[in-house]
């Protein structure tokens, strides 16, 4: 697959010509634009913000926990700073992080098509969601919300005395937007894939975005239906889930984790996909077990929407259910375990380097294998009722969101950052970010195991004095961290206009969006690509660039 | 069904400049229309599952309750919505034949059908209020289980409710693609928008032809 753009022409006259960045200029161009790399963009900044706020709240909550007296904040505002936190988090970073900005400004590219199949729709995703988040950042600024991001009844329909409602109308219009991104995903991978581009020629990039968008697509309506009854039961006074009329608060939890744990997939799917990419690119190996990765994926999406009753083994449920819901995530395990696997074998006699995308990816393995075990001991009936609702929850989920996800959400934005913006971002300060988040994150996070194990609860803003020292640990974490989150940002800005000249291709990456120039054209492809070989062919790119004898 | 092709030339004017044929751009919003159905589906979905559950459980407070609704207007609905899916089918096949005439005239009775089932619907929910059948504090019962049978009301204000929404968005799109045909801008193939459109109209019936009996016949025998 070797084109004339192979030969690397790294000045600064490549930014000068005409690509989608310099094609159109303004602001209306960027506001009215259809071309799904630039929507990719306007994603990138707007989660951004959201990640910001939402990490505020963090920072505050890790302050208040620096002590075991609730003194910073009163135990009413940490409510509203973990609510904030989690429905920012989840709803308006982690579920578009990935499929939003990477799979809108990849996607089309790696399957050698012009843009999406439904381009103005995927304009109109993104106001959705800047509607969406708009309503809910009306609803923090008015005094914010109180129940925590799952929205419990009865709390949430009778007793809260906060802004539920505007709140729940904010996540029920940006679901419209995951919904319309999973649609034109299902349908550009089925209609728009380049001649010679068979499903098993598909990256694994490809696969699991179309694993995610069937969950978006198949999920969300769930919780848009769920979300509109308990926001209608509040306001109305009567309602399905209310006792009063006979109803059942349960079934609530029934139906909001039947969206939401699917939408945990959501937020590490897009992720294995990115570790897929990078694994194969930096250890210059075809990948171990294609077929088996991309079933896994397809697998992850099917298993589930079988699981959700693991949230509700203390609500109610019947231990017979208990135990089918338990052996069902059991069985979840197995599919993400292939993909570890692979990825490892993979890694075998590759001649490995440890550029920055790599150091995350080999974060995420890690990081994502600690989570991922530890789900298992929560799929547990009996271990679930000792940990349930303990900081070991927390500890667990966010190994599988923040050190399995973001670190793959920052390892694919490094390695299609050249792509993206034609530029190369400073290598030693990339690695060195890469470092500091793997560190700080772990600080962060694994003394909550400890907490969680020890029987501290969560969501408290104030808690016995045995406690402290793990949580100051983690507070120190949480400071590290936030370095390794604040250094990418500014060597990204600072690279904007002073990063070396990445050329089409820097990593001698073999996907077809490497084949195209560095910012690439409006229409990706000077000429349609045909495919003819099997992704990941690195072995034999690397004879071929021997014997080139270039770099 | 035989897909009519058009001579080329005609084909660029409509053809999105991301598609490399007409076929690939029909395919494309039909698998998308496709999918956002299977997403409509799961939103009514849990509703059905809510409804099943209470069902269930208050079988015989359902069938008590669901007497209360009026069969007669909810059968007339059921006629006029599924007449106006055969209308709608006609509409797609006029489009597909370039019969511009006859395309804006069936869109238009298609709509005319729509108007007709909202304003019975409207008569209907009239009715119940005026009975004092609307859950809240107008809610009154004469019968043993009041609780449940609010809840019931409540389920049927809910399904029908969110129904009737559809269907007026779907009105909405009607008149809009009659307006369209009028100007001549499904000619020549470009029928693509009116047979995802009749897929969505359908849909709509579809969820009508299982609420009618979930809601008004099951206290019937």
């Amino acid at each position: 697959m070797k084109t004339a753009t192979e030969i690397d022409i790294r000045t600064e006259g490549q930014m000068a010509r005409t690509h989608y960045l310099n094609v159109d200029l303004g602001v209306k161009s960027w506001l009215l634009t259809t071309d799904h790399k630039r929507i990719g963009i306007l994603y990138l900044w707007t989660i951004l913000i959201f990640f910001v706020i939402a990490s505020v709240a963090a920072a505050m909550m890790r302050l208040e926990l620096l002590t075991p007296q609730g003194d910073l904040v009163t135990n009413e505002t940490y409510n509203k700073l973990f609510t904030i936190h989690g429905v920012l988090m989840v709803w308006f970073f982690l579920i578009p992080s990935i499929p939003a900005v990477l799979g809108n400004f990849a996607i089309p590219m790696m399957i050698g098509a012009r843009d999406v199949a439904f381009p103005k729709l995927n304009l109109l995703s993104w106001y959705i969601f800047v509607a969406g988040g708009a309503l809910a950042l009306w609803s923090l600024i008015h005094g914010g919300v109180d129940t925590g991001w799952t929205f419990y009844t009865p709390y949430s329909t009778t007793y809260a005395n906060s802004h539920v409602i505007s709140m729940a109308a904010g996540v029920f219009v940006a679901g419209f937007s995951s919904i319309i991104t999973g649609m034109n995903f299902m349908t550009t991978i089925h209609k728009m894939r380049a001649p010679g581009l068979t499903w098993f020629r598909l990256p694994l990039f490809i696969w699991s975005m179309y694993a995610t968008s069937l969950i978006l697509v198949l999920a969300t309506p769930v919780l848009a239906i769920t979300l509109a009854l308990m926001s209608v039961e509040r306001f109305w006074g009567v309602g399905i889930f209310d006792p009063k009329l006979g109803g059942d608060p349960v079934l609530f939890q029934h139906l909001f984790w039947f969206y939401s744990h699917p939408a945990v997939y959501i937020m590490i799917l897009p992720g294995m996909g990115v570790i897929s990419e990078l694994i194969t690119c930096f250890s210059r190996k075809q990948i171990f077990g294609y077929g088996f990765v991309a079933a896994a994926s397809m697998a992850i999406a099917i298993l589930g929407f079988v699981v959700w009753g693991h949230h509700m083994f203390v609500s109610s449920q019947s231990v017979y259910a208990g135990m089918v819901f338990s052996i069902l995530s059991f069985l979840v395990a197995v599919p993400s375990a292939i993909k570890v696997f692979n990825w490892t074998a993979t890694l075998h006699k590759g001649s490995i380097s440890f550029q920055t995308p790599m150091l995350y990816a080999l974060g995420f393995i890690g990081l994502f294998t600690i989570g991922g075990m530890t789900g298992l001991f929560l799929a547990t009936l009996a271990v679930d009722v000792h940990v349930h609702d303990s900081y070991f929850v927390i500890a667990h989920f966010h190994y599988i969101m923040v050190g399995g996800m973001v670190m793959a959400f920052m390892g694919g934005l490094h390695y299609w950052w050249p792509k993206i913006t034609g530029r190369l971002y400073p290598e030693f300060a990339g690695k060195l970010a890469a470092m500091i988040t793997f560190i700080g994150f772990n600080l962060t996070f694994f003394p909550q195991f400890i907490l969680g194990y020890l029987g501290m609860p969560r969501r408290y803003h104030a808690y016995p004095p045995e406690f402290q020292l793990f949580n100051v640990l983690s507070t120190a974490g949480a400071s590290i961290l936030g370095i390794g989150y604040l250094l990418p940002l500014i060597y990204f800005l600072w690279s904007l206009k002073f990063g070396r000249v990445a050329g089409p291709n820097p990593w001698r990456a073999t996907g077809l969006e490497w084949q195209t120039a560095s910012p690439p054209p409006k229409h990706n492809f000077e000429k349609t690509p045909v495919v003819t070989t099997r992704p990941y062919s690195y072995s034999a790119q690397e004879d071929a660039d021997l014997n080139l004898a270039s770099v | 069904m035989p897909i009519l092709t058009s001579p080329a030339s005609n084909e660029s004017a409509f053809l999105a400049e991301q598609f490399d044929d007409i076929e690939q751009q029909r395919d494309a919003a039909r698998l998308g229309m496709w999918i956002f159905l299977a997403t409509e589906v799961l939103f009514f979905g849990g509703l059905f599952l809510g409804y099943t559950i209470y069902r269930f459980t208050y079988g015989h407070v359902f069938m008590e309750t669901s007497r209360r609704l009026d069969v007669v207007l909810g059968g007339t609905n059921t006629a006029v919505l599924l007449v106006s899916s055969l209308l709608m089918a006609f509409a797609v096949r006029a489009a597909q034949l370039d019969q511009r005439r006859a395309l804006v005239r069936l869109l238009l009775g298609t709509a005319l059908l729509g108007c007709v089932f909202m304003s019975i619907k409207m008569v209907e929910y009239h009715k119940d209020y005026v009975e004092h059948l609307v859950p809240g504090t107008h809610f009154e019962w004469t019968g043993a289980d009041l609780s449940n049978a609010e809840l019931f009301f409540w389920i049927y204000f809910a399904m029908t409710g969110l129904h009737a929404i559809h269907v007026t968005v779907g009105i909405g799109v009607l008149l809009v693609l009659a307006l369209l045909a009028w100007r001549g801008k499904f000619a020549k193939g470009n029928y693509n928008p009116v047979e995802v459109s009749g897929l969505y109209w359908h849909f709509v019936d579809i969820v009508w032809v299982f609420l009618f009996p979930l809601l008004y016949l099951v206290g019937h025998r």
